[in-house]
């Protein structure tokens, strides 16, 4: 059942692609928003913990 | 809608896009929750319930945006038993974003992560989605069960505020869990958790 009419739902761009969406347009954008996706994107470019490398690696066995 | 018994390969697949997601959950979870440590945790819990939830989860659809309502909901359960309170997190006081040329006081992540955190948590996320993450209206308004005008709504008044407190230099002190933000943060939460926007179906 997932057709095209699923086209208009939820298909996000892949990882890594979502910041080239809507981050294109640029009319006059106040400096904080450019603030609030860095805020972000360092949080993406920091290296994952390992306790979730822990995690992930235990969720096999698990089920 | 297809059967529910997942082949080696889907279930490979799941793993494998959970895994690719959590630098983008924990970007989520730290915008939310303020603490780095606590929006960890929240990570952990969220990733757990995918896991059990995986049946639920549709391949080929968006794994941001699935785990994204679990950690949201994950999130507003924690939030009603007063595990949050918004505070910041003081490991971000060190970074200093590029200030433009021209601009004197170059605007700290710090401001800039205490500001976003005085805002009602419903407006706190759609910004997020949105300004942050990349989704578009209508995922937003897919992750937080809500209208996707109200999303507009909701982003707009959060850009609003955004650019009073920072264009004034009002940027809250450090403490933003003091008495009266935090009740009123709570009270917003009410009306969210109270099913005006809380997205249970994923």
């Amino acid at each position: 059942m997932t057709s095209e009419q699923d086209k208009d739902v939820a298909v996000p761009p892949a990882e890594g692609a979502a910041s080239t969406a809507k981050r294109t347009d640029r009319k006059e954008r106040p400096e904080w928003a450019t603030g609030l996706r860095q805020l972000y994107d360092s949080v993406v470019d920091e290296d994952i913990p390992d306790q979730f490398k822990d995690l992930l690696s235990q969720l096999d066995t698990k089920n | 809608m297809g059967s529910n018994t997942r082949t080696v390969a889907e279930k490979a697949d799941f793993k494998r896009e959970l895994t690719e997601v959590v630098p983008h959950l924990r970007a989520f979870a730290r915008g939310l929750c303020g603490r780095a440590d606590m929006a960890d945790d929240l990570v952990q819990e969220a990733l757990l319930k995918a896991w059990a939830a995986q049946e639920r989860f549709e391949p080929g659809t968006s794994m941001r945006a699935w785990t994204f309502v679990i950690l949201r909901n994950a999130y507003l359960t924690d939030m009603r038993r007063n595990r949050f309170r918004g505070e910041y997190d003081e490991g971000v006081a060190e970074r200093v974003l590029t200030a433009p040329a021209g601009q004197e006081e170059p605007l700290h992540l710090s401001d800039m992560h205490r500001a976003l955190l005085t805002l009602p948590p419903e407006r706190r996320e759609a910004l997020l989605l949105v300004g942050a993450g990349g989704f578009s209206y209508e995922e937003a308004a897919n992750i937080c069960g809500c209208a996707v005008g109200t999303i507009k709504s909701r982003v707009g008044r959060a850009r609003a505020a955004l650019n009073a407190m920072l264009a004034d230099g009002a940027i809250p002190r450090r403490s933003t869990s003091d008495d009266a933000a935090h009740r009123a943060i709570l009270e917003e939460l009410d009306d969210v958790a109270a099913g005006n926007g809380v997205a249970a179906r994923n």
